[in-house]
């Protein structure tokens, strides 16, 4: 079972990384021939070929250079060290989860409120249907601005685009979720004399719990997205969209692509964690794994 | 208190907007087009209601323009520089939206073909696939201008990477939904993998294939505006929106949002469209 999956996937990852050392040698061989040129000397493709694995400022990183550095940034430095990968991540993991938590907690009540009112349900819901067409994350760089010319500076700016990005799906998901209980076990309640808030937190909160935590891991990556881009337009201080910024200003590939991956990495484990802790909880609850 | 009149003139017509819809929203009329148009009045009377209530605040209290400016100030700015907005729009959305959208979702799209045919890569390459697409992948933003320069190529190649992805997972796994029967059905018809393909299979993949265009649409917007903040010719939304951000003239940003709210919201519709007379045979479509 585990070898029928796992083989096909370490294939795929295999072939991206040959990919990207072949990519690295191509867009690199350039540099190495023109630096050549420059001394007024020939090389050979055997020659150049191994420099372009450890150029200073490569075109295309190879992997083992971004390797490398994470690995400096993260584990030669101190935590609490600016040039300390872990610091930056530390700092966009703050604002993605507070607005994470207070975009979810948004997103439930406002659910809430449309599932039981049906004014709420036919005013609201077009509304929020119609605002996920709309790119909302060109917004970011004016709320931090324009919160930071009324002296709210540092992580609340960025928490609050985080919040933005993630309320949306979470309500969405659960007016779907909260709306989910068969019409055969509302009756069924009906004849219990139950009364609303008896419905809504023995029949409706669990049946709505799977569909929470399915848009809980779109609204996670998404929110870390937001922190992303809601670091660009301060100018670079601190966080993982600060050094993409800052890798971008001064050429420096090496430190983007390492931004990079720490960013990829933190949102892969961002949603893990979030599907674990919803697989457990349907255990938990007696729901079969579908 | 600047102008306690117009503020107190627009919480009335909120209240009496919250009232209507309240009464609106309790009728159920026996006529179907009644019922769609109040379904319609509605969100609309809601949206003029909000409208009103954000224009009486900031006159009212008289809230800096900076912070917050009033409606009719942002129409105003929209209706006063429409070439601009215009030039913009043609550089952001015109250039390196659609050739990465149509790239990114064409390349998506055949990849998953390929990959169809081989039970083993799709294995592979799905796990993959999931994952990337909860990446943030608009952070290879600098990379790509970096690679292609100032001008759209960067933009449309950003969007290439963000929609590529969405549209292989979707695809693939709609290639996989028709059922058991219609494809023995084909098999007794002793349809070719060509022919099986092409009137069954993708047919039945396309309720898929249209989630992943209406994703799409809206990612593709975000990658070509976000992508410009790393650097970009003097014109486009994104250059406009970080540049008069920098000079506070909040107002044309928020023109530009506008703007690329009402392209965002127009692409969807016409992709839904599109999807409703393709896709005329699915549940979610029939008995309407």
């Amino acid at each position: 079972m585990i070898k029928d999956r796992a083989l096909p996937v370490l294939t795929v990852v295999a072939l991206i990384i040959a990919i990207w050392y072949a990519g690295a040698a191509l867009l690199n061989l350039q540099f190495e021939y023109d630096q050549a040129e420059r001394i007024g000397k020939q090389v050979s493709l055997s020659e150049a070929l191994p420099k372009t694995m450890a150029q200073e400022r490569p075109v295309l990183p190879a992997p083992h250079q971004v390797a490398v550095e994470i690995w400096q940034t993260t584990a030669e430095k101190s935590i609490t060290s600016k040039r300390s990968l872990v610091y930056h991540a530390w700092i966009t993991l703050s604002a993605t989860m507070l607005g994470f938590v207070f975009g979810t907690v948004l997103g439930i009540i406002l659910a809430v409120g449309i599932i039981h009112s049906r004014v709420l349900d036919k005013s609201l819901m077009p509304w929020i249907i119609t605002s996920q067409t709309i790119p909302i994350l060109a917004i970011a760089p004016m709320i931090i601005v324009v919160l930071n010319s009324i002296g709210i500076t540092g992580l609340v700016p960025k928490a609050t685009i985080s919040t933005y990005l993630s309320f949306f799906p979470v309500a969405v998901g659960m007016v779907k979720g909260l709306g989910s209980p068969d019409a055969i076990n509302m009756d069924l309640m009906r004849t219990f004399n139950a009364s609303r808030a008896q419905v809504f937190w023995k029949l409706r909160w669990p049946t709505a719990v799977p569909y929470l935590f399915t848009s809980m891991k779109i609204a996670i990556a998404a929110s870390l997205v937001g922190a992303i881009v809601g670091e660009l337009p301060t100018g670079a201080v601190a966080g993982l969209g600060a050094r993409l910024l800052a890798g971008s200003y001064y050429g420096q590939t090496v430190q983007i692509w390492s931004a990079l991956i720490v960013a990829a990495i933190l949102a892969g484990s961002l949603v893990a964690i979030v599907g674990l802790v919803g697989a457990w909880l349907n255990r938990r609850m007696g729901m079969r794994e579908a | 208190m600047e102008n306690p009149t117009l503020l107190i003139i627009c919480i009335i017509f909120w209240l009496a907007a919250w009232f209507t819809n309240t009464r609106l929203a309790k009728m159920s009329p026996k006529s179907t087009t009644l019922a769609t148009l109040i379904n319609l009045t509605i969100p609309v009377l809601f949206g003029a209601a909000l409208l009103a209530l954000w224009e009486g605040i900031t006159r009212g209290f008289g809230v800096p323009t900076v912070l917050l400016p009033p409606p009719s100030m942002i129409w105003e700015r929209i209706t006063n520089s429409g070439s601009i907005l215009w030039a913009d729009f043609r550089q952001t959305y015109l250039k390196a939206v659609i050739a990465g959208y149509a790239m990114g979702c064409g390349l998506g799209f055949l990849v998953a073909i390929l990959v169809d045919r081989s039970p083993f890569w799709k294995a592979g390459i799905m796990p993959v696939g999931n994952l990337v697409s909860a990446l943030p992948i608009i952070g290879i933003a600098p990379i790509m201008v970096m690679w292609f320069g100032f001008d759209w190529q960067s933009k449309a190649a950003v969007v290439v990477v963000m929609t590529f992805f969405p549209m292989l997972v979707n695809t693939v796994a709609g290639l996989n939904v028709a059922g058991h029967m219609e494809r023995d059905l084909m098999h007794t018809y002793a349809s070719s993998k060509w022919q099986m393909l092409f009137k069954l299979r993708l047919p039945a993949a396309m309720p898929f294939i249209f989630n992943a265009l209406k994703i799409n649409s809206t990612l593709a917007l975000i990658g070509a505006i976000v992508a410009e903040f790393f650097g970009t010719p003097v014109v486009g939304m994104g250059f406009r929106i970080s540049a008069e951000i920098g000079r506070l003239n909040v107002d044309m940003v928020w023109a530009t949002i506008f703007v690329a709210a009402l392209a965002g919201s127009i692409s969807y519709g016409l992709i839904a469209l599109l999807e409703r007379s393709i896709t005329f045979w699915h549940p979610s479509n029939r008995g309407r």
